[in-house]
């Protein structure tokens, strides 16, 4: 009747998930009590669970990612005193557990932290950027978030209900076959990556058919903002690389639920041709976290240097060629797996290519912020550290790309620290440069500086504290993913690393702050005019936070930086443009689509899990039904009428005006 | 055919019953913008699924050798039996394509019945593949026996599996035309169906061409 | 979605063509029986020189798939189908660097293990 599924699931003997889980299930239980005392559930439902608003799913997309972090990073609080500890000591985690928080931290930091992290940051700016109303498929859209969300569902249940996966973040065969992980762990990351790797395809699919094909009237390709271009080739990653993704997982599932033979030790199965797929989605997948990262700062750095980006078309090239050439380099992951000198030369070549582009967009940006006016805001402070932060880490990447040497570094603490240097370096503080910099535009009030600088200066600083000393363990030695050690020499850095954990946390405790103090401060923090950084991309001329429709009346678009130059024509003149011809506006209609697909599909992902099969099949037939009721649908819009329209845009007009008002009267 | 037709379908050309007709941005072209966007949407999702094929079949060329004492594909393969599924999902992908320009011409005798006999045509290639799966199974070779059967039977069937769900679809599809009409949204719908048709036909192509033509050879 | 797209108004859909007509499907489905029946034919026997064959079947399949693009799929060449085209052209390169990128690292796979004779004898 329940499968596999018994009261022994529940890990009582376990004092670390029994206690986490109690405290989350209070915390989960007490929002959601004081939510619906509040009266909150119906505006919750109607705008937001139910919107298919790019902005609002962008903020849900960023929100999943920020709680996850905090998730993630108590796994690296927990390994990073575990190695402390552990030395000549069995420490206080078993290997059993052990495995499965490094497991954990990788799956949850890759899959539902960096990747809904730059999604949300798409899905916000992008449209906003290219001057249109919404995305191509804004159902769809709420469809990927949930699913995704499910994804994240499924992880964290497995703390509670059963176990997780001790394979590591990618699970090689024969390992994460049946036959050496008969329990449930491997079964809830194979379901939940499936799951949400659907909707993360839909979003690739959204994204390419947004960029290439809606924008405002005038806007060419060679004029979009460089985020929207480092989106599509991001999301161009993603159509090509999820399928093979999609497909390696489904053969790993054949092999455990049917017993088929894809990478099993009998009856022919090759397991590498494992490692061969997944990283031949796993390098891509990279690069899809980092190009948005890298647009991010491509307008983070022009604004606050009060320049134009340097070298534009050099930057969409330089773009477009590490969207290629990402497709090239997979087999760096496994030069150790034996493919021999020549495949090993080609690919290694092939890796050191790809931070040419790269290092393009660095010379770009510094001379970018050549000349320029800096202002050292916190989301400049983020593109700097990224900056020297990513150099570095790219440098150990090109050192790693050379294969005599990768075969001292394979699977050292080396290839950690590399690739911690990178994603934190590189995405997360893209990540935080994006979420500070958006976020007056999205809730209509800054974040607090202060307390902004303050986290930036404890994460770079126990960045570094906590990976350096991981790049001299590779270099002596010490292997990834040790649960204990007894060489006296790791010792005293693995301390210094711990130490630098305390700190990135003392970073964390700050950038909860920021966000309380600011919401608790938010009218002293308002932005008024929709322009709080003096901005040069089409976003800025909205109010913050923008109406449902984004525009009034799309804008016409007459050159690069099309804000920029209608600003500094209102400010010649000191007055706004004519107030344009108000029409009434078609909007998509909310759709509790998404919801109720992912509120089978978990269901579903869960009955699979524990082998519930009649559960299967009725959450599958629920998930189905789900999408032919949403196509029946008769009223797909609903109308903004046109003197609605002018109401909100004459508020911010009059917001501007004032603006322009105090600048003429200073003038006199 | 038509009285069903003349209570169901409003026959209005674009315009979905209950919506107020928007003056400004949706003028005429909005609705030709819409469906080049839709069907690019599609083309692009198309486009990752034949990736995710790729992938099945590179596996497949990997471990086609791979059969760990047991039958190989010459051994396994009927070509009569493939020739007369390609004849069929050949000929049902050119009746869909009748059917399409039964839909945009808002002919009901072309659409349901080019795409009735689609959807026969392809209920029938599912019948022949069920057929002979069972019967590898039933002779010991299904897909736990070796690497290679578990390649061939997830190529094969992943393949078999599209085409069961577009037969579902195509269903759906000519339920919705009776129920409401020939809809602007539905006539999207059909155009992504016939896409996803033919680009299952094309699959089959590399897949009877790599699988069985050249297995059956070695 | 109600924007207003210039490059795009002048587009087309894939799998739309603006003069659509029965014609197209037919000869497509002629030209495809054709391939088809080829294929099988020079796979049955041995009419061809034999290991020519993987190539001539590559050959004829491509072709086919390229008569499904044109006639059943209408994606030409035309300046209102690049986006399509290109689209395609990705996905075909993304095809080919798998499969030959899988095919190449795998048949290296066993580049570095002692020969079986080899290894055999030292069993001995």
């Amino acid at each position: 009747m329940l499968g596999k599924l018994s009261w022994e699931a529940i890990p009582y003997d376990q004092p670390i998930p029994m206690a986490a889980s109690t405290v989350v299930g209070l915390v989960i239980i007490g929002v959601l009590g004081w939510v619906t005392v509040k009266g909150y559930v119906p505006y919750l439902w109607k705008e937001w669970i139910t919107s298919v608003d790019h902005k609002r799913i962008g903020v849900m997309y960023c929100f999943l990612a920020l709680v996850m972090l905090l998730r993630g990073f108590s796994d690296a609080i927990m390994m990073r005193s575990q190695q402390a500890l552990a030395f000549q000591s069995p420490g206080y985690l078993p290997p059993e557990h052990y495995d499965q928080i490094f497991s954990a931290h990788g799956t949850l930091m890759i899959f539902f932290v960096a990747m809904p992290f730059v999604i949300g940051l798409m899905n916000f700016a992008v449209p906003l950027q290219l001057g249109v109303r919404d995305v191509a498929f804004p159902t769809l859209n709420s469809v990927s978030f949930w699913l995704t969300a499910t994804g994240a569902l499924l992880v964290n249940v497995s703390l509670v209900v059963g176990e997780f996966a001790r394979t590591g973040w990618l699970p090689y065969p024969p390992l994460s076959e049946l036959k050496y992980s008969p329990g449930v762990g491997v079964d809830y990351y194979l379901w939940a990556l499936q799951i949400s790797g659907v909707g993360t395809l839909l979003t690739g699919v959204n994204f390419v058919t947004t960029i290439l094909k809606i924008h405002a009237p005038g806007m060419t390709y060679m004029r979009m903002p460089m985020f929207c271009w480092t989106a599509l080739a991001s999301n161009l990653l993603i159509v090509a690389a999820f399928p093979i993704l999609t497909a390696t997982l489904a053969m790993l599932l054949l092999d455990r639920y049917l017993g088929f033979h894809f990478f099993t030790n009998e009856a022919g199965g090759n397991m590498m041709m494992f490692m061969n797929l997944i990283w031949a989605w796993g390098h891509p997948e990279v690069y899809i976290l980092i190009l948005p990262a890298f647009g991010v700062f491509s307008e983070v750095v022009s604004t606050f240097s009060r320049k134009p980006l340097f070298g534009y078309r050099s930057m969409v090239m330089a773009t477009m060629v590490i969207c290629l050439l990402s497709f090239t380099v997979w087999l760096h992951h496994f030069f150790t797996m034996g493919a021999g000198a020549d495949v090993n030369a080609i690919f290694g070549i092939m890796s050191m290519i790809i931070a040419v582009p790269t290092g393009v967009k660095v010379f770009n940006w510094l001379f970018t912020m050549y000349g320029g006016r800096i202002e050292y805001s916190t989301p400049l402070l983020w593109s700097l550290g990224f900056m020297v932060t990513f150099v570095v880490g790219g440098m150990t990447g090109v050192l790693l790309a050379v294969p005599p040497a990768d075969f001292v570094l394979h699977n050292s603490l080396f290839l950690v620290a590399h690739f911690h240097n990178v994603i934190i370096g590189g995405v997360l503080f893209g990540a935080f440069a994006g979420y500070n910099y958006w976020f007056p535009k999205a809730f209509g009030f800054r974040l607090d500086e202060r307390l902004g600088k303050a986290a930036f200066w404890c994460w770079i600083v126990g960045f570094y504290v906590a990976f350096m000393p991981l790049y001299v363990l590779g270099l002596m030695g010490m292997t990834r993913r040790m649960q204990h050690y007894d060489v006296p020499a790791w010792h005293p850095w693995l301390l210094v690393a711990a130490l630098g954990a305390a700190i990135i946390l003392a970073g964390i405790g700050f950038q909860v702050a920021q966000l309380v103090v600011s919401i608790r401060h938010r009218d002293e923090l308002r932005d008024l005019t929709g322009d709080p950084w003096n901005g040069r991309s089409l976003e800025w001329a909205t109010p913050s936070p923008p109406p449902a429709f984004n525009y009034a009346v799309l804008p016409q678009i007459e050159g690069e930086e099309a804000y920029w130059d209608i600003k500094q024509r209102a400010f010649e003149r000191l007055q706004l443009r004519d107030e344009p011809e108000y029409r009434e506006i078609e909007m998509p209609r909310n759709s509790a689509t998404g919801f109720v697909c992912a509120f089978f599909a978990s269901f579903m992902g869960f009955a699979l899990i524990w082998h519930i099969w009649w559960l299967v099949g009725v959450a599958a037939f629920g998930a189905v039904a789900t999408f032919v009721v949403f196509a029946w649908r008769d009223e797909v819009e609903y109308i903004i009428p046109a003197e609605e329209v002018a109401r909100i845009d004459r508020a911010n007009r009059s917001a501007r005006r004032a603006v322009l008002e105090q600048m003429r009267v200073a003038a006199q | 055919m038509s009285g069903a037709a003349a209570t169901a379908d409003p026959h209005r050309l674009g315009r979905s019953s209950g919506l107020r007709h928007a003056a400004s941005e949706n003028a005429g072209g909005g609705l030709r913008a819409k469906r080049i966007i839709t069907g690019y949407g599609f083309w692009i999702f198309l486009l990752s699924d034949i990736i995710m094929f790729s992938a099945f079949f590179a596996t497949y060329a990997v471990l086609v050798g791979n059969t760990a004492g047991g039958p190989s594909g010459k051994d396994l393969f009927d070509l009569r039996n493939v020739a007369i599924e390609t004849a069929l999902l050949l000929f049902s992908s050119f009746t869909c394509g009748i059917g399409s320009i039964g839909a945009e011409t808002r002919r009901g005798s072309w659409f349901y019945g080019a795409m009735s006999v689609t959807f026969l045509f392809g209920a029938g290639f599912i019948a022949l593949e069920i057929h002979e799966f069972a019967g590898l199974v039933a002779q010991g070779a299904g897909p736990t026996r070796s690497a290679f059967l578990s390649a061939f039977f997830t190529l094969v069937g992943c393949h078999g599996l599209h085409v069961t769900a577009g037969l579902l679809w195509l269903l759906t599809m000519m339920a919705q035309v009776y129920a409401k009409g020939y809809r602007a949204d539905i006539l999207r719908r059909i155009l992504c169906f016939s896409l996803f048709w033919h680009a299952l036909d094309i699959i089959w192509v590399a897949l009877f061409t790599v699988v069985y033509l050249m297995g059956a050879g070695q | 979605m109600s924007d207003f797209d210039p490059e795009g108004a002048t587009d087309v859909a894939p799998g739309e063509d603006e003069a659509e007509g029965v014609l197209t499907y037919v000869v497509g489905l002629g030209l495809a029986v054709v391939l088809t029946i080829v294929s099988f034919f020079i796979a049955g026997n041995s009419l061809v020189w034999g290991p020519s064959i993987p190539v001539a079947l590559t050959v004829l399949a491509v072709a086919q798939m390229g008569v499904h693009l044109v006639f059943f799929l209408h994606i030409t060449t035309g300046p209102d189908n690049v986006n399509n085209v290109m689209a395609l052209a990705f996905g075909v390169l993304i095809v080919l660097l798998i499969m030959a990128g899988s095919l190449w690292i795998m048949a290296h796979m066993n580049h570095n293990m002692m020969p079986m004779e080899q290894m055999m004898q030292m069993q001995r």
